[in-house]
């Protein structure tokens, strides 16, 4: 299902791998899947269907079972997993910051664990306030003072504080109001963009996958059960993904009507 | 303002110089192996388990039993060392108490150390592995932090228990605000016992206090309170042990068991060297097992013992010779087997003797102990917390077959007043004591002579006994005091006059008594 030669050359390449807990239970059962440099792709599925545990992989958070991940073509296992996760951006789901440290310690801490020296990790941070649409105000401030949505604009700052080049996004903007969710997911697909990243997003919401994602991957059960453009799922014949459709179906149809109704 | 109050505060730099410094000591000692423990316990169940019930089982060891507890085995430990590396230590004193209170205060430090570091969100800490911290990061700089709050609060138990318990070191020789309360229980000074109380409670507060402007001002992240807080703890520490500093005591040291009469010895010994240009301190309120080890190991230089005391517990005899020879006998034993120098007898009895009120022993016909043993099953009988595990208590009541209906131990100021009232009908009260006559109890005689011969003896430890300056100094003292004059300095101490007041009384009655000598003498 995945040729060798796409997977050579990818950013990131998953090779069958799988995962077994501790309790014998499979959390994923041969998967692949190889993401191209600058490429955002989304991972839609259930919770308990594997897609977290995928993540976790690829900034070695969890070791495969069997199989193999690659980064850049290298064999993660023989990476160090701290200095991987340095140069790797993540994003986490809502309480992801650190509560104890001001806005402007939260982003430059990889910065800091880098050994950064403190005019530079200023400079950075002032840079990321600007690319995340905060103003210099929010500097001093304790996560506990900001709202949601300001909160995970913290955390896609600090993700992309030590400038790398690819971002693992863990269901990032499931808790926030849909306004919210919508403008700062636009507003990180534009960055997406403007500074090359490669990103993988796991998300259980198709819409925001169809609204943001070059590629889609469908994971049940620890199984990929499709992948492809955005395009392709809309007449993918795996009954869940189908299921998965529905939604967005019905609001595009009754979003058209009532468009059709207005212009007529 | 009241005299008492005043020899209270007189008194405050030394022992709360004393209190502070072991106080502290043991503190950063309990936190120094806390800490350690709490952190390698975190990710070994096995030991968090061993960790948290060994601290509980400590906790739940009385206090002062602790302390006391601490003394022998350091003794043991002193005399191995002296033996194996030639280098002996005081077993007495601040050690024990340092060590009995540090491990005293690991149980909330390590408790709160590892609930608090567990309890931290299991959110923030993936985030700290995620954003590429290494394990020792993550601790540093995501959980430790965040579990401060919990484990100030651990410390803060812990410097309040410490401060409190510090006053039961007292009986193992190390001074403390627990002197007040020791010798005002036992010369029923209850300005010194409040003042003790309220010394501690206050210093408690205190620390407590300023440690919580430093946990306030960790989690507000401010410098200023957190470094007002740091200063108002360096500042009590200074101010509480700069007077001891200055005036770096060194000379003699005079032990003193815990009750009036050994206040007032110590403080008519003290007199006297004084007198004689020697500069002495005192270390009261020691138990009658740990003074004579004391005083062998050369932590105290003098003291005054009872023979019958030494008889029983240190000789181990049951047997009763005649006065002169017990004397005699304890005066060799002590000397060959300890190296320690009997000076001398003071000249009086303080033994313990069967006590009970007039009236009741009248209307029973009771004059002896022998008069005793058939009433004795429906009576009580009380005595301090030593004598009904003394070796003569076995051998009164074998002698005379007395089996008494119930045993009460209590403080010895209580007892006396306890059968006045008739709460108990029998006491086991002291020979010298100024209460018997108080009181007006009878005291029994002993025609068998189950109890043995109790002189006041003045004692010297092994490395004073060619200082003839010392000995010189307390010679005097050696048949000086009848029992009639202990009796009335007794009798004085209880009934409010501080042993120093009644130290000097006693000093001008043997002055006059010599100066009579002197003149009757051609």
């Amino acid at each position: 299902m995945l040729s060798p030669g796409m997977a050579q050359g990818a950013a990131i390449a998953v090779e069958n791998v799988s995962k077994r807990f501790g309790d014998g239970r499979a959390a994923l059962a041969s998967v692949s899947l190889a993401i191209q440099a600058g490429e955002f792709v989304a991972v839609v599925g259930p919770s308990g269907s594997g897609k977290s545990t995928l993540l976790r992989l690829i900034n070695r958070l969890a070791d495969p079972s069997t199989g193999t991940v690659r980064i850049g073509g290298i064999d993660a296992a023989s990476l160090d997993p701290v200095a991987l996760r340095r140069r790797i951006g993540y994003v986490f789901q809502e309480v992801g910051l650190f509560p104890h440290m001001t806005v402007a310690e939260n982003i430059a801490i990889t910065p800091r664990l880098l050994g950064w020296d403190k005019v530079r990790m200023a400079a950075r941070v002032d840079e990321l306030l600007g690319l995340v649409r905060l103003d210099a105000g929010y500097r001093t401030r304790l996560p506990h003072q900001l709202s949601g949505g300001e909160r995970q604009r913290v955390g896609v700052a600090r993700a992309l504080a030590a400038g790398p080049d690819t971002v693992l996004m863990d269901e990032p903007f499931a808790a926030l109001d849909p306004l919210t969710r919508d403008a700062l997911g636009q507003d990180y697909r534009a960055l997406h963009d403007k500074l090359g990243l490669t990103t993988l997003m796991i998300t259980h919401d198709m819409v925001e996958a169809l609204g943001l994602a070059d590629r889609i991957a469908v994971m049940l059960d620890g199984a990929m059960v499709a992948e492809g453009a955005p395009a392709a799922m809309i007449d993918h014949a795996h009954p869940y993904v189908h299921e998965l459709m529905q939604a967005p179906r019905s609001i595009a149809r009754r979003v058209d009507g009532l468009l059709a109704g207005k212009e007529r | 303002m009241d005299g008492r109050f005043a020899d209270a505060l007189s008194r405050l730099p030394d022992y709360l110089g004393n209190h502070v410094l072991v106080s502290v000591t043991a503190l950063a000692l309990g936190l120094g192996l806390s800490f350690p423990l709490a952190l390698a316990a975190l990710t070994r169940p096995a030991l968090r388990t061993l960790l948290l019930a060994g601290t509980s089982i400590v906790q739940t060891v009385p206090g002062l039993a602790l302390l006391a507890l601490f003394y022998p085995l350091l003794l043991g430990l002193a005399a191995f060392s002296e033996r194996v590396l030639g280098l002996g230590f005081s077993a007495l004193g601040f050690l024990p108490a340092v060590l009995a209170l540090a491990l005293y205060s690991m149980l909330p430090v390590v408790r709160n150390t590892i609930t608090g570091i567990l309890g931290v969100d299991a959110a923030a800490r993936q985030a700290a592995i995620g954003v590429g911290m290494t394990e020792g990061q993550a601790l540093r700089m995501v959980e430790l932090p965040l579990a401060m709050p919990v484990i100030m609060a651990g410390v803060r138990t812990a410097a309040v228990w410490v401060i409190g318990t510090a006053t039961l070191s007292t009986p193992i020789g190390q001074t403390s605000l627990g002197n007040y309360i020791f010798a005002g229980l036992q010369t029923q000074n209850w300005v010194f016992v409040l003042f003790g109380c309220v010394a501690a409670a206050v210093l408690a507060l205190l620390v407590d206090q300023l440690l919580a402007l430093i946990e306030r001002g960790y989690a507000v992240r401010s410098r200023p309170r957190m470094a007002a807080g740091a200063a108002g703890l360096a500042l009590t520490l200074v101010a509480a042990l700069l007077p001891n500093l200055l005036s770096a005591g060194g000379g003699y040291v005079i032990g003193a068991k815990s009750f009036s009469e050994q206040y007032i010895l110590a403080a008519l010994m003290q007199d006297r060297l004084r007198a004689s240009g020697l500069a002495a301190g005192r270390r009261d309120g020691l138990g009658s097992a740990v003074i004579v080890d004391a005083l062998a190991a050369g932590d105290i230089d003098a003291h005054v013992d009872y023979t019958g005391t030494i008889w029983a517990n240190q000789l181990k005899r049951t047997d009763v010779p005649p006065r002169g020879e017990v004397l005699k006998e304890v005066g060799r034993w002590l000397k060959e087997q300890r190296g320690i120098v009997m000076l001398g007898g003071l000249g009086f009895e303080n033994a313990y003797a069967l006590a009970m009120k007039r009236d009741r022993a009248e209307k029973l016909g009771i004059r002896s102990i022998a008069d005793l043993a058939p009433y004795a099953s429906g009576l009580s009988v009380a005595a301090d917390f030593e004598f009904f595990s003394r070796p003569e208590w076995k051998a009164v009541r074998e002698a005379y077959g007395l089996s008494f209906g119930r045993e009460r131990q209590m403080q010895a100021e209580f007892m006396y007043p306890a059968a006045a009232a008739g709460e108990v009908d029998v006491i086991a009260a002291y020979t010298s004591d100024g209460r018997i006559a108080e009181y007006d109890l009878v005291v029994l005689e002993d025609p068998k002579q189950a109890i043995p011969p109790y002189d006041a003896i003045l004692l010297v430890s092994p490395k004073r006994a060619n200082d003839q300056a010392f000995l010189a100094a307390l010679r005097p003292l050696i048949g000086a005091l009848d029992v009639e004059t202990m009796r009335e300095a007794n009798r004085r101490a209880s009934t409010g006059a501080t042993p120093e007041t009644v130290a000097r009384w006693l000093e001008e009655k043997i002055g006059r008594q010599r100066q009579g000598t002197e003149l009757s003498d051609p």
